[in-house]
């Protein structure tokens, strides 16, 4: 149970925010942080633990977004259960891509440009199909009740994504110490030598690929209830593709509180950026661009590594400090 | 089912618009042959060029062919540096990291063109822009015809290079067999910036061919650069003669798909081409080593 220590502090942490802070937009932010680390601990599973880098888990948090939001408003279908049905589908559509993909045996580039493609097959139907309200959207009716989770209180939605996130960082922390994430960080680690010992590769991918594509889109039927709007453009654009990559390499790829720690950094970088210069399209996405570039240079296991080394840093110290000391009293 | 009168000019002109497709194609394989990546920031390079060409013409009056010439250079030079000094050092020389960093080239570039210039879409006007040519089975416009020409004639110019000159040795050696090349004294980090260099002008030029008939704002070059994927993959990675081939083809589909489902389907008609290469003949349709 020791392992999962760490887990229940930083979740209690953050569950006692909304009780000190009471700004909207202070909860707001953190809310988007939070929804973004979700999405984030998705790609983590599969590209910091599996070493597959997707450039399009839009494709999973669209369809999480899109199938909550359509099954509520064209069939009357309560908000929980679309939510649910919003995980499914996207766990269907990831061991569909993923089914597809590591039997053709694509890896590397060729899987980052394929799912890249996938995101984007999606992203034109979805902008042109009548289910989705094509260019238009879809807009879920405002309806203040728990049963149609949705709350008047910003509080009451971070206690939701809280929740969310702290189901994912266990279930980052239980596949880290299971036989099952063994084999993953092998597949990652060298492919060919893992097939050699009898692993078998191809499955491990597509059940890492489900279990991703089902965080990411439980990222994305949240942002349905939350926001209440989706479209082609939000759903399946590239921003998010390029937010769930970014967290977990910023914060520190194949770590169970990477992509948590790269979220909040990445959104204050983002913000920092907007107070800066001056709130323009593109800029936080500039800053982005650029912390991306500046962690693969500088910090390759983003700031969890960081505060590895720091700590393995000052663990030395002491004893490197205090033997002159000691050579004072003995000598 | 469709009379000839409409076919042939569709076909026609895929044909004209699936050359300069297969320049930016040409850019991409070849960085890929020998850098081992997809180069994701050839989008956004593509976007940069073409507001290059767009305001050579505005501010400068420079014709967009005129300002080919310039560009070439300047963009091959952007592209060594951004090798050089950006994406080598960055990467550490992991595949995976070359990837990100150069997804990461592809935000800024992009996003400091949304910044700099807005979401808006501008155009310019040639005075050749709507002049035709008649070629007895379809009139075609001078411009595609123009850039038709200078895509295939940008191509011979690169096969001279690849094939005549010790630069083009060398990066064919450091393609084929990168620890040997070191061995025998090349550079290869000079070697991958040249090779960026040279695929980073190929998006200068197509951008200047573009320019007279197309429109720009920051994110154009995403649409050409997931073409150009997809004719790069269709003609197998790392390809020149599958990357001209497989512009053309791809040029053709557009335009019948176009034609047959409208603007926006038209699209997906190439990302199934993409997915299902991908997938059955990861290695193209030409069979290039991947």
């Amino acid at each position: 149970m020791r392992a999962y220590l760490p887990i229940a502090v930083v979740v209690a942490a953050l569950a006692a925010v909304p009780l000190v802070v009471h700004s909207n937009v202070a909860l707001n932010f953190l809310v988007v942080a939070l929804l973004i680390a979700l999405a984030g601990q998705g790609w983590n599973i599969l590209g910091g633990y599996g070493g597959q880098y997707s450039f399009g888990h839009a494709a999973f948090f669209g369809t999480g977004a899109y199938v909550t939001a359509v099954l509520q408003v064209r069939y009357g279908v309560n908000a929980w259960v679309g939510f649910i049905a919003g995980i499914a589908a996207a766990a269907a559509v990831g061991a569909f891509i993923g089914a597809l993909v590591f039997r053709a045996r694509l890896r590397g580039s060729y899987f980052a440009l394929v799912t890249l493609a996938f995101a984007e097959v999606l992203r034109i139907v979805a902008s042109v199909a009548p289910i989705t309200g094509a260019g238009v959207g879809t807009l879920i009716k405002l309806d203040l009740r728990a049963g149609a989770l949705q709350f008047d209180s910003r509080a009451v939605f971070y206690w939701v994504i809280l929740a969310l996130v702290a189901v994912s960082l266990v279930i980052a922390q239980l596949l880290e110490r299971s036989r099952f994430g063994a084999w993953l960080i092998a597949v990652r680690e060298n492919e060919d030598a893992a097939r050699a010992l009898g692993v078998d590769a191809t499955m491990v991918k597509l059940g890492a690929m489900t279990l991703s594509a089902a965080i990411t889109g439980a990222a994305g039927c949240f942002y349905a209830q939350y926001f209440l709007f989706v479209d082609a453009g939000i759903a399946y654009g590239t921003w998010i593709s390029i937010q769930a990559l970014l967290t977990p390499i910023v914060g520190g790829a194949g770590t169970v509180f990477g992509p948590l720690l790269g979220a909040l950094v990445v959104k204050a970088f983002g913000e920092g950026a907007k107070v800066i210069a001056g709130d323009a399209p593109g800029l936080d996405l500039i800053a982005y661009g650029a912390a991306l570039i500046l962690v693969i240079a500088f910090a390759r296991r983003g700031v969890m590594g960081a505060i590895a080394d720091v700590r393995k840093w000052l663990m030395r110290r002491p004893a490197s400090s205090s033997s002159p000391a000691r050579e004072a009293i003995h000598g | 089912m469709l009379s000839p009168v409409i076919l042939i000019p569709a076909i026609l002109n895929g044909l004209l618009t699936g050359a300069v497709y297969a320049l930016i194609a040409l850019g991409l394989t070849l960085i890929y042959g020998v850098l081992h990546i997809i180069n994701f920031a050839h989008g956004a390079l593509l976007s940069a060029a073409m507001f290059a060409a767009f305001f050579a013409f505005h501010q400068f009056g420079l014709d967009p062919y005129v300002a080919a010439f310039l560009l070439a250079p300047a963009f091959f030079a952007f592209g060594y540096a951004l090798q050089r000094l950006v994406i080598g050092p960055a990467s550490h020389g992991d595949d995976r990291n070359m990837l990100l960093v150069t997804l990461g080239i592809a935000i800024v570039v992009e996003n400091a063109l949304l910044y700099a210039f807005r979401a808006d879409t501008r155009t310019i006007d040639v005075p050749y822009a709507f002049q035709t040519i008649d070629f007895g089975v379809a009139f075609l416009a001078v411009p595609r015809v123009i850039g038709f020409a200078a895509a295939f004639a940008v191509a011979l110019l690169l096969w001279v290079i690849m094939n005549l000159t010790d630069a083009g040795k060398a990066i064919r050696a450091v393609a084929k067999e990168k620890l040997g090349a070191e061995l025998v004294g090349i550079d290869v980090a000079h070697i991958y910036a040249m090779t960026f260099g040279l695929g980073t002008a190929c998006v200068a030029v197509a951008a200047c061919l573009l320019i007279p008939t197309y429109y720009v704002n920051p994110n154009v070059g995403d649409a050409f650069v997931l073409v150009a994927f997809t004719i790069v993959v269709l003609g197998g990675m790392g390809s020149v003669p599958g990357a001209l081939i497989g512009g053309l083809i791809v040029g053709v589909v557009e335009s019948l798909s176009g034609l047959f489902l409208g603007e926006s389907l038209g699209q997906i008609g190439i990302f199934l081409i993409f997915i299902a290469v991908l997938l059955v003949r990861p290695n193209g349709l030409f069979g290039a080593k991947a």
